[in-house]
Formats: C-alpha cells, sequence, structure tokens
C-alpha cells in the first residue's frame, strides 16, 4: 500500500499558524526523597541493629515451624548461624577433664566441624547439580541447628540434677528428637533445589552432620 | 539397481574402512538389516554418512566430556558426582555381596567411577570408629569404681588422618604402581587413579556395620568380625586387581596382590587394637568381693 492511502485521512486537516502548547516540564533535580529511602547511614545505630535482629528472629521462627517458605533462602544472612555455632561451642566447653587427652571437643574443633561440615555438604549438593546458592545452603544449614542448641540448653539444665539414670534417657529423648528435627526442618528447605533421584544422596549427609553434632551434646559430661 | 545384499557388504566395508583409520572411535551397531536394506538406494549413502557423523559426534563426546573442562572448573568435578541414589547403592552392594569371578569395576563400576562413594563412605567410617570405639571404652570401664565418662574427641582426629590417607595414598601408590608396570610390560589394560580410588572406598563399606558390631565385648567375635570384614573387602581388592597383574611375572603379581592383602589387614588390625582396646588392666568383677582386685585397680589407675 503506498504512504499516500495510509495518511489518506490527514490531507484533509490544515495547519496554519503556530499552534499554542500549554504544559509544564519539570527536570528533579537531586531527588532527596529516594536518598533518604536507600541510606542507612544517617539512622540510629538502634534501628539497623533491631532490623538486622528481627530479620534473624523472622528465620528463627521459620526454623520452629518448617514450612515450604522461601524466606530463608531469599533473605540469606549468616548472623544467624554464627550466633548458633558460638553458643553451642561456648556451651560444649568446660566439661570434665580426666587426662588431657580424653577430653571433649574444643571450641575450635566444634566452629570447625559445623562450618566445614556446611560448607562439603553445600559442595556436595552443588556436586550433585543442585540449584541452591552456596550461601544459601550454609544459611539454611546453619538456622537448623538452633533445635540442637536448644537442645544443648535443656542438656545442660537437666545434668544440675545429676549425670546418670533418668538424666541420661530425658538428655537422650531430646537430643534425638532436636536431631530429628534438625534433619527434617533442613530437608525441607533444601530438598526442593535437588534433581529428584538424587535426594537420598543429598539428605544423607545433612543427617551425618546433624548426628555428630548431636553425638557431642550427648556426651557433654560436666566436671564432677 | 542394487540388490540389499550389496548394499549390505559395501556398508560393512565401509564401517570397518572407518575402523582402521580410527581405531579409537567408538562403534554403533545398528541392529536388524532390515533398517539398512529399507533405506534404499537413494537412502545407503545418506545412511552410511549419518553412521560416520553419528560416530564421530559420539567419539567426539566421550572424549570431549572428559577433556574439555580443565581442572580449575567446577563441571570437571562435576562429572565425578554423575551418580544416581540406586546407581550408589548398587554399589555398595556389589562391593558386600559379589560373585566371585566378577571384577567389581568393569562389572559394578562399568567404568564410570564417581566420588561421592568413596568420600562418604570414608567419613562415616571415620564418625563411626571413633564413636563405637568411645562406647566401646564406656562399656568396657563400666564395671571399675572410679568410673568417668569421657568423650575422646581427640580419636575423631587420629581416625580421620588414618582413614583418609589410606583411602587416597594407597591407591595413588598402586595407581602408580600398575601403570609404571604397564607401561613397561605394554600392556592394554589398566585402570585410571579414579577408579583405583573407587575401589578402594567402596570396599571401606564393610568397616562401617563391623566397627558397629565391634562394641560388643567379646575377644572371640571382634577376630571373627574381622575375618569376615577382610575377607569380602580384601576379595573385591584382589578380584579387582588380580586380572591386571595377572599377566606380569609371577612374582610382581604376587607380590603386588599380597601388599595390597597385607595393607588392607594392617588398617583393619590397627583400627581395631586403637579404637577397640580390650580392658586388660581392668580386673573382671568376680562374685565374691576382692580387696586385693580393688587395691590392684586403684594402683593402675
Amino acid at each position: 500500500i503506498p504512504p499516500s492511502h495510509l495518511f489518506a485521512g490527514l490531507s484533509d486537516v490544515s495547519i496554519s499558524g503556530d499552534i499554542a502548547v500549554e504544559g509544564e516540564i519539570n527536570v528533579p533535580v537531586g531527588t532527596p526523597s529516594q536518598d533518604k529511602k536507600y541510606s542507612t547511614l544517617d539512622e540510629p545505630v538502634k534501628d539497623t541493629i533491631l532490623r538486622d535482629l528481627k530479620a534473624v528472629g523472622k528465620k528463627f521462627v521459620h526454623v520452629m515451624y518448617p514450612k515450604k517458605s522461601s524466606a530463608l533462602l531469599r533473605d540469606w544472612d549468616l548472623w544467624g548461624p554464627l550466633l548458633l555455632c558460638v553458643t553451642l561451642a561456648l556451651m560444649l566447653q568446660g566439661g570434665s577433664v580426666d587426662s588431657k587427652e580424653d577430653r571433649g571437643p574444643q571450641f575450635a574443633e566444634v566452629f570447625v566441624i559445623i562450618w566445614f561440615g556446611s560448607v562439603i555438604i553445600t559442595l556436595n549438593s552443588k556436586l550433585l547439580g543442585g540449584t541452591i546458592s552456596f550461601f544459601q545452603s550454609l544459611c539454611v544449614l546453619g538456622y537448623c541447628i538452633m533445635p540442637l542448641t536448644v537442645a544443648m540448653v535443656v542438656c545442660r539444665l537437666v545434668l544440675l540434677g545429676g549425670s546418670w539414670g533418668f538424666s541420661f534417657i530425658v538428655r537422650l529423648i531430646v537430643v534425638t528428637a532436636s536431631f530429628s528435627w534438625s534433619t527434617f526442618a533442613s530437608t525441607a528447605f533444601l530438598a526442593d533445589c535437588q534433581p529428584p533421584n538424587r535426594k537420598a544422596l543429598v539428605v544423607y549427609p545433612v543427617f551425618l552432620f546433624y548426628f555428630v553434632i548431636g553425638w557431642m551434646i550427648l556426651t557433654f559430661s560436666p566436671s564432677a | 539397481m542394487a540388490s540389499p545384499d550389496d548394499l549390505k557388504f559395501q556398508e560393512f566395508e565401509e564401517a570397518t574402512d572407518l575402523l582402521l583409520a580410527d581405531p579409537g572411535a567408538s562403534t554403533l551397531s545398528m541392529s536388524g538389516s532390515s533398517s539398512m536394506a529399507l533405506a534404499g538406494a537413494t537412502g545407503d549413502i545418506k545412511l552410511d554418512m549419518s553412521d560416520d557423523e553419528g560416530q564421530e559426534e559420539s567419539s567426539e563426546l566421550l572424549r570431549g566430556e572428559k577433556q574439555t573442562s580443565g581442572f580449575w572448573t567446577f563441571e570437571y568435578y562435576q562429572s565425578f558426582f554423575n551418580v544416581d541414589t540406586m546407581q550408589v547403592l548398587d554399589r555398595v552392594k556389589g562391593s558386600v555381596m559379589h560373585l566371585p569371578g566378577r571384577n567389581f569395576i568393569k562389572h559394578t563400576l562399568q567404568s564410570s567411577p564417581d566420588l561421592y562413594g568413596p568420600f562418604w563412605i570414608c567419613v562415616t567410617l571415620v564418625f563411626s570408629l571413633a564413636i563405637s570405639g568411645n562406647l566401646s571404652t564406656f562399656l568396657n570401664s563400666l564395671g571399675s569404681p572410679h568410673y568417668h565418662y569421657r568423650p575422646q574427641f581427640h580419636r575423631v582426629t587420629i581416625a580421620a588422618v588414618v582413614i583418609f590417607l589410606y583411602a587416597w595414598l594407597v591407591p595413588l601408590g598402586v595407581w602408580g604402581f600398575l601403570t609404571w608396570r604397564q607401561r613397561e610390560e605394554r600392556q592394554q589394560s589398566g585402570y585410571s587413579f579414579l577408579e583405583t580410588v573407587c575401589v578402594y572406598g567402596y570396599s571401606l563399606f564393610i568397616y562401617i556395620p563391623t566397627s558397629v558390631l565391634w562394641i560388643l565385648p567379646f575377644e572371640w567375635l571382634r577376630w571373627l568380625l574381622i575375618l569376615v570384614a577382610m575377607v569380602i573387602s580384601g576379595s573385591v581388592l584382589v578380584l579387582t586387581f588380580w586380572p591386571v597383574v595377572r599377566d606380569d611375572t609371577k612374582v610382581t603379581a604376587f607380590a603386588t596382590v599380597a601388599t595390597i592383602v597385607v595393607l588392607h589387614a594392617l588398617l583393619s588390625i590397627g583400627c581395631k587394637m586403637y579404637f577397640f582396646q580390650t580392658a586388660t588392666h581392668t580386673p573382671v568383677p568376680t562374685l565374691a568381693p576382692n580387696h586385693t582386685a580393688a587395691v590392684l585397680t586403684n594402683k593402675t589407675h
């Protein structure tokens, strides 16, 4: 179709002279409102800390009631795992020492087991073809130590009343329950990111990881 | 107008020519002569070319899969974890219950080794040794009056060092030795380093239930378990490496196999003796309260 046919109707319109156009053109110079929204340098320190604490606390709640939510994965942070790891390692100190060789795990050993263990499990799941990112996986594994930390607190309280017999049974039950809870919670978050026929291959190292941590908690014996 | 027989004969010749040109190429055998006959006069040349392309492509793929990624890329290591759950379970089963005469590498691995099995079996073995050893020490010293439970965490470190050294250095040595002999004797068959590591890793699996059963404090049972475990895992190793050294001189062959078996025995006996020490210094509590026995116990502590 030749162009003249397309604009056939327009040839009837005649424009003579200038046509006045009204309006306003504003160019925003320096948007102070946008700066205020994104810069957190000027806010009081209390706000910053509270915001991070709220994020960490929200994730703790997600671990307590593990549903298939992506909040843990989307906004990962490593503050929670660090807090839990340090708490657990500190509480595992102060065990009884008969000879220097037969002591329980030192602070550094607990730290190494938790962080190296998490890194190795993450590498394992990525090598098997998982779609989760490195830090997201570290975040999930670290946060799911929380039931075991709670179990450690309970064990220390129970140990105040004696080491053997009833106390041992209570500790065994508490540690077993929390270790199963940890494994179940982390699998709920991690399992979706795996190819379907390799799920067991990824879950087993997680099970072993929490089993070892549970063992360290169960075998903690305070000084006589 | 060529008859189907002529067509078939031509294709076979071309195939042999291709093989002579490139002995390393993989061959695709198409079953059913009807497919070739159906190709017809116009289609037979095309079929040959597609066969060529197919062979070249697949041989390129097979070669490329192992060489395109350098060892600094993530994909290189991902190729070692290319196993499914069922495959790992089959390999574990193959290491425990295998029929005599079946080569673990050729039959169970089917020449696609993985690193998942050896690594996680070693880790599990480290922790099962340390934990079971701790439990057995605890059960041993239950009778003594000065009992105090000791976690003995340093055993984990020792077990880890021993097991990982064995599972990685010994295959390195065996592979190096076999490759050196193979190059000298100009033999064809040989195993890659990964396959050797894989065999050793899976052969250690039987020690996991063995270490748990070692908790039971019966000396004769422990030695019986060592024997059974050594027979099973040793036979996996021997059956795997015998076909390779068989062509060598008699002395070298027997020496190699004997070294493999002896190292394996040293590992199992050493683990048993270190982690599961028998209570030799604590006398068994007799029915009649024996004052001198109690004094002796005090003195040894």
